[in-house]
């Protein structure tokens, strides 16, 4: 069978060398349809890691905290016509802590592919800078967790963010805070609580996240610093932050920890809607633009193809006399198709490769630094993937009509 | 000496349908036996042609029925009768004759690597050895489309020998050369016949050629009007 089909190769390879021309413009296109829809889809890929990681500098992967109750109507209605009463639904006044954090923080350890747990405690504050204060908020925190969850020291740009430990009331400033209130590490600064606490506060360090907003209200601070703000003894947290091993399934796990706790577990999808949607939407655009490139080189190869095989009409004829079947001229033309469509493949990986280096070391500039692109393996493999199965639909449609050449038709012309 | 029915037509009849329903064949019998050097003539229009291509299997509309050494060719598959083509009946054409792009040597070889019973080495020698019966030998790696008129043919001549067919069947053979190859090519029909017991079914309308061919099956208006035996 193989020496039988090996004939078939030797005719489509002939084809393809007596029309060089052809077959490299037709490799040409598939080339600029894969390179492009390798850049692009790289570049989402890219995008979505960065807009991630801008993300995940200060929403956890799953934040659990009680979230505010609305009182319930006094009387239910008991019949259909009746209306329920209600009287006046408004926010049941409870406390926003957690009640018995230690034993909730450590069932979400025992969970599997649970990475870190740490208990937090948010407070709103005011930092006091003479007689004008800024309005922001502190997370009091265990340095080492936070700095796992949030990666913190990367994003150090004064002082030492592991002095917050050795100093109690310690403070990690946002730069645009400290720039308002002209504190440099080593300075005391007194903020004041939603409770009315004041306390004085030790700058150890600043911080940059590079969203402007952050910059401006969030400091971290020790827990037991958030407690004391808070008027609460040591026992009080108002959130556990989770981190999963694979963030993309965290909205699963929010639904079993919510079920698993009491109280309600938000991942970062929920809390990040908009900036998740704005993504999604950059991903439906970049992928419909991208399999459109590719579906303009299919058709380059679908119009070489019918051009040869109308070109070629005698020759099929004529092997269709010398007894070949009609499957042995979709696999000539099919594999025509595909010789093309890899050759293009492959010049096509390597010119993607190509641009996605140079805009690799393209400077941006503000938050961005340098253009968010690299390597992506599983793009490289989904690309090529496309590219044959286009190309074999490009060739497999007119080489089917090629089959179905009717030989007698052709030679009494 | 009884002699071996190479092919045989039982009442064959066609009708073409475009642009009005109309007979073209009408009850047509006759046999061919081996060794037989068999030429279709009639006017224009007179369905030897048509009859031709019915005979070769690629047109399968029609009645009656149509037996190759014995085997009933009528009613099979598409992808059968290809078999078939490929391995019992040569084919030599009036303009359509080689594939232009390959050599003359690949052009002969093509039907044999179909059928895939030989390796490729012997496949080259039958090859070789059928152009030089044809006096081609030395053309053999040209591309085929440097060849004149009359060596193309002779070159499709040996491409329709390569698997030794049952039948070897020509529309208008000669219908495109010049007397001299002409002549040629009726010499080699005439000695593949007569010498190697080959079987040839040709239609033609040159009466030259008819007359000196072994029978002349004579068609006028879809019926044969001489030659049935």
């Amino acid at each position: 069978m193989a020496r039988k089909n090996s004939i078939n190769s030797e005719i489509s390879f002939t084809y393809i060398v007596k029309q060089r021309k052809l077959t490299l413009i037709a490799a040409l296109g598939v080339t600029i349809g894969i390179s492009i829809f390798i850049f692009m889809n790289s570049l989402t890929t890219g995008f979505d890691r960065k807009s991630n990681e801008s993300i995940f500098k200060n929403s956890p992967h799953i934040r659990v905290y009680k979230d505010d109750n609305i009182s319930q109507p006094l009387i239910k209605a008991g019949t259909q016509q009746a209306a329920d009463v209600i009287v006046n639904p408004k926010v049941i006044p409870e406390t926003n802590r957690i009640v018995n954090p230690q034993d909730i923080a450590d069932l979400l350890r025992k969970q599997p592919d649970v990475k870190l747990v740490t208990p937090t405690v948010a407070v709103s504050i005011f930092y006091n800078n003479g007689k004008s204060q800024i309005a922001g908020n502190a997370s009091g925190v265990i340095i080492d967790d936070a700095d796992q969850m949030f990666s913190i020291q990367s994003l150090m740009v004064e002082g030492d963010m592991e002095s917050l430990k050795t100093t109690p009331n310690g403070i990690l400033l946002g730069v645009g805070i400290a720039d308002k209130m002209s504190a440099k590490p080593g300075d005391n600064i007194s903020v004041t609580s939603s409770e009315n606490v004041t306390k004085v506060m030790k700058v150890v360090g600043l911080f940059q996240t590079n969203n402007s907003v952050l910059d401006k209200t969030k400091s971290y601070i020790n827990i037991s610093a958030a407690q004391q703000l808070e008027n609460k003894n040591a026992s009080y947290v108002s959130d556990i932050n989770v981190s999963v091993n694979d963030f993309n399934k965290a909205q699963d796990y929010s639904k079993r920890f919510s079920h698993l706790t009491g109280y309600k577990a938000e991942d970062w999808k929920a809390a990040n809607e908009t900036v998740v949607a704005a993504s999604r939407m950059r991903t439906i655009i970049i992928t419909a633009v991208s399999f459109s490139i590719l579906l303009v080189a299919g058709f380059g190869i679908y119009n070489i193809l019918n051009m040869t095989i109308s070109q070629k009409l005698n020759d099929i004829a004529i092997l269709k006399a010398m007894g070949f079947k009609g499957k042995d001229v979709i696999r000539i033309f099919v594999q025509q198709a595909l010789i093309i469509g890899l050759m293009g493949i492959l010049i096509g990986l390597g010119v993607a490769s190509l641009l996605v280096w140079r805009m690799a070391h393209v400077f941006v500039g503000g938050d961005i630094g340098y253009f968010p692109i690299r390597f992506e393996p599983w793009v490289y493999l989904k690309g090529s993937i496309f590219g044959l199965i286009i190309t074999l639909a490009a060739g497999y449609i007119p080489a089917k009509k090629a089959a179905n050449v009717d030989p007698v038709a052709i030679f009494r012309k | 000496m009884e002699r071996e029915i190479m092919l045989q037509a039982d009442k064959i009849g066609k009708y073409f349908y475009d642009p009005v329903k109309f007979r073209v064949l009408n009850d047509i019998s006759f046999t061919v036996n081996r060794g037989e050097f068999v030429t279709l003539v009639g006017k224009s229009g007179s369905g030897k042609s048509t009859l031709l291509y019915l005979l070769s299997t690629m047109d399968t509309d029609y009645d009656g029925s149509l037996y190759i050494h014995g085997e009933k060719i009528t009613g099979q598959k598409q992808n059968q009768l290809a078999a078939i083509r490929n391995e019992k009946i040569g084919f030599v054409f009036q303009f359509h004759y080689l594939l232009p792009e390959f050599t003359c040597l690949k052009n002969v070889m093509i039907p044999a690597m179909r059928l895939g019973k030989l390796s490729r080495k012997e496949i080259e020698e039958r090859a070789y050895q059928k152009l030089t019966l044809l006096g081609l030998h030395d053309q053999a790696l040209k591309p085929a489309s440097k060849l004149s008129g009359g060596q193309q043919q002779r070159v499709a001549i040996a491409r329709a020998l390569i698997n030794d067919p049952l039948v070897i069947m020509g529309d208008e053979p000669t219908g495109n050369l010049d007397s001299k190859n002409t002549q040629i090519v009726f010499d080699i029909f005439k000695q593949l016949t007569h010498e190697l017991n080959q079987t040839i079914i040709a239609v033609t309308h040159d009466n030259d050629f008819a007359e000196k061919s072994d029978r002349t099956i004579e068609m006028q208006d879809g019926k044969i009007i001489a030659g049935h035996t």
